[in-house]
């Protein structure tokens, strides 16, 4: 984050410095005017790109009444929290059950085996490593729409059809490839010498590695967690083929007030609070990974 | 490329090989079994599974009835590849994938080159915006753009009908002309990739040097020349990747597409190719089709995720 602020003071010396930049030298003056310029075009630009999270509290704590007025209400003085607790209902805390107990087993499903299997990668050369490799980094671009058909008929036929285990399965399957690849940096990452060190010392293969490695690896099964966590929080393809109507997770249960929009007038307020309770807890988790997840995803392409 | 060639040396000293005796254990086997166990479980048995049935009749009938499906051979794929409605519905996909990644690499490359000319505290908060934008879990972002773009009380019915001689009071966003609701689901899906693609963008704007940047500007290069001969060259490995990967995404759209679909309509006029097989295979029973379908789709990505996994398989043996 810190470059561009060592980019930036770079071509203001560099003019000065040098007639020849001609045409660059001309602009100069201007310099401190289109710095507030583009500024100005940031401020705006982010306000455009969080309004429609800021839209979704405020309206959450407006009353209906407010909300059908003609003309919007752009701050909620004088909201409460009412739509709140006319969506926090029986049918919210069933689904809040069904998604906690699916994402619980399936993070900690997915984290064991990645981590076996991470470790199987790059602690070890072995025949069928590449092959593995390969087949989880294509697995992992796999869509959903591709597979829900047969992910369908597989679980009815197994009598997994709305059931917690069925989903947690097909999530832990589709979660564990890109487990796999993030953990696969952070224990490559824990050099073998410190365990080596420690066998020497005495400890066993399995010792050493408990007790110099996995603590070292503890902040890389973390990120990975929340990750994996976040995945199958959010996931609605799957879960939309597999679960029936009594049995939903959140997002499903949050798609259920857009669904019923089309028959009856919609109450938006308790929308936007549904919405917000469904996204508070991944907004939190989600910045706190965010930074190794960018990573992650193209550290091939920024090594070059 | 740009990579430091690895050195011999620090080949040798692979943790791996160093000790001779790991190189012929069966612990690394034992240790994957439980992922290509649950792999083989939730992604391989249902891509053969699809791969026979996509040679099957296997109907609503064989379904319900009870009956055997017939092997039909390339009967499905026939019906898929002579149906107008499945190559509308394709075409239509691959359009609104092009289009939706096009433009989301282009605001997000613009948005990191923004972050390099603001100041600080400026260049924070529209990172911070980024990052909210970013994390919205994709149905809770739905229904707040449904609800924004609500016929009647929607809040953008509302500013656009302030702009004098426009009149859009009650204009119908998701549920009229279907050009009007990809155009909808264009402006959300890119609403919500551009903050991945700003961030990795700004990331290898932050590696280019600035000695580099220095000396194209005593050499009388102007700002576009710099652009384009210095900094676009040094970052396109990242933009190739992230529009890879938008490609990508963009053919998933099935959830942000099945609620624009809630607050409209059905037709398949509405639909992309996730939706599509979802209402012929899961809803319509027609499993063969459906399948022959899916195989499509699943090709498709593999051929477009291919050059992506290879730069990823590459930096693993590096």
């Amino acid at each position: 984050m810190s470059a561009s602020a060592q980019l930036a003071p770079a071509p203001t010396r560099a003019s000065r410095a040098s007639q020849p930049a001609a045409p660059a030298a001309k602009r100069r003056p201007r310099g401190r005017g289109a710095k507030w310029g583009w500024s100005v075009l940031a401020i705006i630009l982010a306000l455009i790109w969080v309004f429609p999270v800021y839209w979704m509290v405020n309206s959450s704590m407006l009353s209906s009444s407010t909300l059908e007025s003609f003309t919007p209400t752009f701050l909620p003085f004088g909201g409460d929290l009412d739509n709140f607790s006319a969506v926090i209902n029986d049918k919210f805390l069933s689904a809040l059950g069904i998604s906690l107990a699916v994402t619980l087993i399936a993070v900690f499903c997915c984290l064991l085996f990645a981590f076996l299997a991470s470790v199987a990668i790059s602690r070890f050369r072995f025949r069928g490593r590449t092959t593995f490799v390969l087949a989880i980094l294509i697995v992992q671009m796999l869509p959903a729409e591709g597979l829900f058909i047969a992910q369908y008929k597989m679980m009815s036929e197994l009598g997994l059809l709305s059931n917690i285990l069925g989903l947690s399965l097909l999530y832990i399957a589709a979660v564990v490839p890109f487990t796999v690849w993030m953990l696969r940096g952070f224990v490559a990452g824990v050099p073998a010498e410190l365990e080596e060190a420690a066998m020497v010392d005495g400890l066993s293969r399995t010792q050493a590695f408990m007790r110099i490695t996995l603590p070292l690896l503890a902040p890389g099964l973390v990120a990975s967690g929340v990750f994996a966590f976040l995945q199958c929080w959010n996931e609605f393809t799957v879960a939309l083929v597999i679960m029936n109507a009594e049995n939903q997770t959140l997002p499903l249960w949050l798609r259920g007030f857009v669904q019923q929009s089309t028959s009856r007038a919609i109450d938006w307020g308790e929308v936007m609070a549904a919405s917000t309770i469904v996204a508070i807890p991944v907004i939190v988790f989600f910045v706190i990974v965010q930074g190794r997840m960018t990573s992650g995803l193209v550290a091939g392409a920024v090594k070059g | 490329m740009a990579v430091p060639a690895p050195t011999t040396i620090e080949h040798d000293r692979r943790p791996d090989e160093s000790v001779g005796a790991r190189r012929r254990s069966p612990v690394p086997y034992f240790l994957l079994i439980p992922a290509v166990a649950i792999l083989l479980f939730g992604m391989g048995y249902p891509v053969v599974w699809q791969v026979i049935t996509s040679f099957q009749k296997y109907g609503a009938l064989q379904q319900l009835g009870g009956k055997a499906p017939d092997f039909v051979g390339l009967e499905n794929y026939i019906a898929v590849a002579t149906s107008p409605t499945f190559w509308q519905v394709a075409v239509r996909s691959v359009i609104f994938c092009l289009i939706t990644a096009f433009i989301t690499v282009v605001i997000g490359m613009a948005l990191a080159l923004l972050m390099t000319r603001v100041f600080g505290w400026v260049r924070i908060t529209l990172q911070i915006a980024l990052l909210l934008a970013w994390a919205m879990p994709v149905v809770a972002a739905m229904t707040v753009w449904i609800w924004l773009f609500d016929r009647r009380r929607g809040v953008v019915n509302y500013l656009l009908d302030l702009i004098p001689g426009v009149d859009m009071n009650q204009y119908n966003w998701i549920g009229g002309d279907p050009f009007v609701f990809f155009l909808v689901a264009s402006i959300i899906v890119t609403w919500m990739s551009v903050p991945f693609v700003a961030f990795s963008a700004y990331a290898g704007l932050t590696q280019v040097s600035t000695e580099m940047v220095e000396a194209s500007h005593l050499d009388g290069a102007s700002g576009w020349q710099r652009l384009r001969f210095i900094v676009l060259p040094i970052i396109r490995p990242v933009i190739m990747i992230v529009l890879l990967l938008n490609l990508i995404w963009d053919l998933r759209v099935f959830t942000q597409i099945t609620m624009l679909q809630d607050a409209g309509s059905k037709t398949s006029d509405y639909d992309l190719l996730g939706t599509y097989i979802y209402k012929m295979g899961v809803a319509g029973l027609n499993f063969g089709q459906g399948a022959a379908m899916a195989i499509f789709v699943l090709a498709l990505t593999i051929v477009l995720s291919w050059f992506y996994i290879r730069s990823l398989l590459k930096e693993d043996q590096a």
